[in-house]
């Protein structure tokens, strides 16, 4: 047997070469543990490795194919955000919170991509409570971009980002409440999939705002993309949320021919905002796409600008309701001898939370208060009716909406930490899918200055067969997303 | 200056599903603390609430029999506050679109009128747990066992005009609810309890005084009172220049006082918001069609009926509905007397129902059933035993468990109906009271009583009183 070859790994190929007894799970695995180990200090990418419980899941998983029992994903190493429950693992959130917190159960995510056979490498940084646009809120340190370590990988699934990009996890769970997965995947250059809200359980996922969290992966490609989404999508009867409609196989329709497809450029995406570099990439990606066969229409999303202050309110709201178990009475951070019960709140969670989950708290706290809540959260939730209206409409023209994913590359890590309002600004592309729950992807389709650039795909509600399609076939014609940072190649 | 009391009752009924409204943990009472709180009781990062379809149902029964508006699409809402026992953080209530709303109920008033009560709404939420102190000094125990127990809250309108009132409005709906069997009604386990806004207003006037808020009365009893010395405070408050202030007061029941408990100063702004992890209820026609035509037969439309076919008077009618196994109890002891409803109705509404309450018992833990009341019952109707010998069999029967003809047999307590038999003892008392007899047959007319009394007491009390009376009135006059 030869010991693969990570940097030039995908999902689909290490499956193959599993199947093929080229290599072993056990080999792969202590590949990817090996790596994972040597990048650490400079990427920051892990908060908790579990190596041993690694190889014992490898070794079964390679006993299952010696038995013939092997399904496509068995043996194949990934890692989890960790904002996924994990049973008898520390499960942190990116939190001082919850950094002494071990979960006694498995979110459904977890447990069916388990089930499915692949191997759990350990858990992955992430901004706090998923709060965060570049990583640098984690109680356990910023991640670092593979590209650049000065620059943030972006966030909040950052470590999921960093982890693929890098090669040290050929696939990694993550989620996305206003663009954390897409926003990392673009800036770390890898293949980042947001589903339908409903499509993935959110059942133990420590939920942040529960109207837009939703559960999804960052790859090397969209085919690993579709073999991957396939085994964790689904409904779940312990998420009421999750919707009962069957799975299709992503992987059958990939190459799909894209003739006849529609591809609608929302006029409101290229603003003055979005960085000139980073326009021609998407530009460049049209133009592939014409090639292809899809005819490009321009469409208006005329209160897509509004998403993000649409969002600040919404997703605080819930937040602020969804963090106040975390009270330091059943789990979590605990303060050191509280005087009463008001001296254990006030220092639990005060010591428990950084800055940014503490502002976004306040925030909607403020917003769902007596007097404010009309003015607020009830105009928030209209005009995100109107925004989900603009999508449909444009759905009715077009099959796809392509745009930028991020307005530029990877940032310096501290440039925007002063400024909470030209982070949050990061998210401007992003953010309408969640507010409409609508699936979307960020593939990689270039570089600017050596940094890499996302492009976006949006979807119809349930359109990822479609969507994973009109992706593959990019990547067929393009190799943006085979690219390794030197560093790691 | 004469006060008019302003109460609206807000009742907690505990509904009897098996397990709770968000999670799978079992609802029974008793258990050792936190046996029955699961993760998602606990809440526990991650976790997500799952609707107990049942919970539902039984609230949308509740809605049916009131005659209430039953919301096609009603959300629930995250009523947000801190406290150990709330282990989220916010319980899940409803609040702007409640599944019940805009119900009535009818009460009896003590002169025997009706009063149609409003019921604003009844919305379904969750219970949150229970803190304990005792036996932890220093400390605070949690016992998440009532975590997550379905109740409904059922919202009166501000119509009641008096304790007695609020007191005959919460039995109606104690009633209603164990009609439905959707709450088991035990009130010491606190399965069904309420809240009392009372407020005083001069009588005559528009606008409603300030309310204060008594908590979490368990008991009729308590309501009465608390009430009462809640109105009596309020309006000696007032007439000594004061004022009221809106608050939340509890009940002390050993003092007989209701106390301050917070202000509205100090009251929490809950900061409702639809809870994203639940989609919104909604029914379907088929659904409250089924829940309709299930419904079994409700207090009012039982004591309309009893009055009707048994000829009972509404009053009566309505102490034998007060409940399902009462009602069913009555019914059974009729079916097998076969006549004379208002004798049966008077046999469990008196000394069966006293027995029962003096041992306090159920009635399905009666010590004499349906069968040896009518028993009992026929045994005075075909003349065998008086009506008055009858509490003497039924009181053996209820301490030695037998029927009516055993007893009777047993102690000879066969009435004698044998006019000979009853000449026979008249002419005795007359021969051993000639003093008596002179004086009545010199027109001491009151004295014939006298007469029946000796008789009865010669006989045993066994003589039929009719015939002895007809006997009597022939033989005294000489």
């Amino acid at each position: 047997m030869t010991a693969p070859s990570l940097p030039a790994a995908t999902v689909a190929g290490l499956a193959k070469g599993l199947n093929a007894g080229e290599f072993s799970s056990v080999e792969l695995t202590e590949a990817c543990l090996g790596r994972i180990a040597a990048s650490q200090p400079g990427l920051n990418a892990f908060i908790t490795v579990t190596a041993e419980a690694a190889l014992a899941e490898a070794g079964a998983a390679d006993t299952r194919r010696r038995e013939g029992r092997a399904g496509p994903l068995t043996g194949v190493p990934i890692a989890h955000k960790d904002i996924f429950c994990t049973q008898d693992v520390l499960t942190t959130c990116g939190s001082r919170m919850l950094s002494n917190f071990v979960s006694p159960y498995d979110a459904t995510v977890v447990a069916k991509l388990r089930e499915a056979g692949t191997v759990a490498l350990g858990k992955l940084n992430m901004d706090e409570f998923a709060m965060g646009s570049s990583n640098e809120t984690s109680f356990f340190g910023p991640v670092r971009n593979p590209w650049d370590t000065t620059r943030v990988p972006g966030g909040s699934s950052g470590g999921s980002a960093a982890a693929v990009a890098a090669r040290i996890a050929p696939a990694a769970t993550a989620t996305d409440t206003g663009g954390s997965i897409r926003q990392p995947a673009a800036l770390c250059g890898v293949t980042g999939i947001k589903p339908t809200y409903g499509r993935v359980s959110r059942y133990g996922m420590i939920a942040f705002a529960s109207s837009l969290d939703q559960a999804g992966l960052i790859t090397v490609s969209a085919e690993d993309a579709a073999l991957m989404l396939g085994a964790m999508a689904g409904f779940d009867p312990r998420d009421s949320t999750s919707v009962d409609s069957p799975v299709p196989d992503y992987a059958a329709t990939l190459e799909q021919p894209l003739a006849g497809l529609t591809i609608g450029l929302v006029k409101e995406f290229f603003d003055k905002g979005l960085d000139r570099q980073c326009e021609q990439r998407i530009r460049d990606a049209l133009a592939v796409y014409e090639k292809l066969g899809a005819r490009l229409v321009e469409v208006s999303c005329p209160n897509l600008p509004l998403s993000v202050p649409t969002y600040y309110v919404v997703a605080p709201a819930e937040c602020s309701s969804n963090l106040a178990r975390f009270d330091g009475v059943r789990f979590g951070h605990r303060c050191e001898s509280p005087r009463n019960l008001t001296d254990l709140y006030n220092r639990s969670r005060g010591e428990g939370f950084g800055a940014e989950v503490k502002r976004r708290i306040m925030t909607g706290t403020y917003v769902l208060s007596a007097g404010y809540y009309d003015a607020y959260y009830l105009k928030a939730q209209r005009v995100r009716q109107l925004i989900s209206r603009d999508f449909a409409e444009a759905f009715g023209q077009v099959d796809l909406l392509l745009g930028p994913t991020s307005p530029t590359a990877a940032f310096a890590i501290g440039a925007k930490t002063e400024d909470p309002i030209t982070m949050y600004l990061n998210d401007i592309y992003t953010i309408g899918a969640n507010l409409a729950g609508l699936p979307a992807m960020s593939l990689p389709c270039g570089f600017a200055d050596g940094l890499p650039v996302g492009l976006q795909l949006i979807g119809p509600h349930f359109s990822e067969a479609r969507m994973l399609n009109a992706a593959h076939r990019y990547q067929m014609e393009t190799d943006w997303h085979l690219r390794v940072p030197a560093a790691f190649g | 200056m004469e006060w008019e009391t302003v109460i609206g009752l807000e009742i907690h009924a505990q509904l009897a599903t098996r397990s709770k409204i968000f999670s799978g943990s079992a609802t029974a009472y008793g258990a050792a603390p936190n046996t029955q709180a699961n993760l998602v009781d606990l809440g526990y990062p991650g976790v997500l609430p799952v609707l107990n379809r049942e919970a539902v149902r039984m609230a949308v029964r509740f809605g049916l029999a009131i005659g209430a508006e039953i919301c096609r699409h009603s959300v629930f809402a995250r009523k947000n506050y801190f406290y150990p026992d709330l282990p989220k953080g916010y319980q899940i209530s409803q609040y702007e679109l409640p599944i019940v709303a805009r119900g009535t109920l009818d009460i009896v008033l003590e002169d025997g009128s009706r009063k149609r009560v409003g019921i604003t709404r009844a919305h379904l939420e969750e219970d949150a747990g229970k803190s304990l102190h005792e036996g932890l000094p220093g400390l605070s125990g949690i016992d998440l066992n009532r975590a997550g127990t379905p109740l409904i809250e059922i919202v009166s309108e501000p119509e009641l005009r008096s304790a007695k009132e609020a007191v005959a409005y919460m039995k109606k709906v104690h009633t209603l609810v164990r009609y439905l069997e959707i709450c088991d009604g035990n009130m010491q386990e606190g399965s069904f309890r309420c809240d009392a806004n009372v407020s005083v207003r001069p009588r005559g006037a528009e606008k409603f005084g300030t309310r204060a808020e008594i908590k979490n009365l368990n008991s009729f009893r308590y309501v009465e009172k608390a009430i009462n010395y809640e109105v009596e405070r309020q309006i000696e408050l007032i007439e000594g220049g004061g004022r009221v202030v809106q608050e939340t007061r509890l009940y002390d029941p050993d003092r007989g006082e209701t106390r301050s408990m917070r202000s509205k100063e100090e009251a929490n702004d809950y900061r409702y918001f639809p809870d994203p992890d639940l989609l919104p209820v909604v029914l379907e026609d088929d659904f409250l069609e089924e829940l309709r035509s299930t419904l079994p037969e409700l207090p009012d439309q039982k004591a309309a009926r009893f009055a009707g076919d048994y000829g009972l008077s509404d009053y009566d009618a309505g102490v034998l509905t007060a409940s399902r196994e009462l009602g069913a109890f009555y019914e059974d002891v009729v079916a097998r007397v076969g006549r004379d409803p208002k004798l049966c109705a008077n046999w469990v509404m008196g000394d069966f129902a006293a027995f029962l309450n003096k041992d306090n018992l159920e009635i399905a833990e009666s010590r004499v059933g349906s069968a040896a009341l009518a028993g009992l019952v026929t045994r005075i109707l075909d003349n065998t035993i008086s009506g008055k010998i009858a509490k003497e069999v039924f009181e053996a029967m209820w301490a030695e468990g037998e029927g009516a003809d055993a007893i009777i047999e047993k102690k000879g307590l066969r009435q004698i109906t044998d006019t000979g038999a009853i000449e026979q003892a008249i002419e005795d008392v007359m021969a051993g009271n000639p003093g008596q007899l002179a004086d009545y047959r010199s027109g001491k007319d009151k004295l014939f009583g006298f007469f029946v009394g000796q008789v009865m007491k010669a006989t045993g009390g066994k003589a039929n009183p009719a015939q002895l009376n007809e006997l009597l009135k022939k033989k005294l006059p000489g």
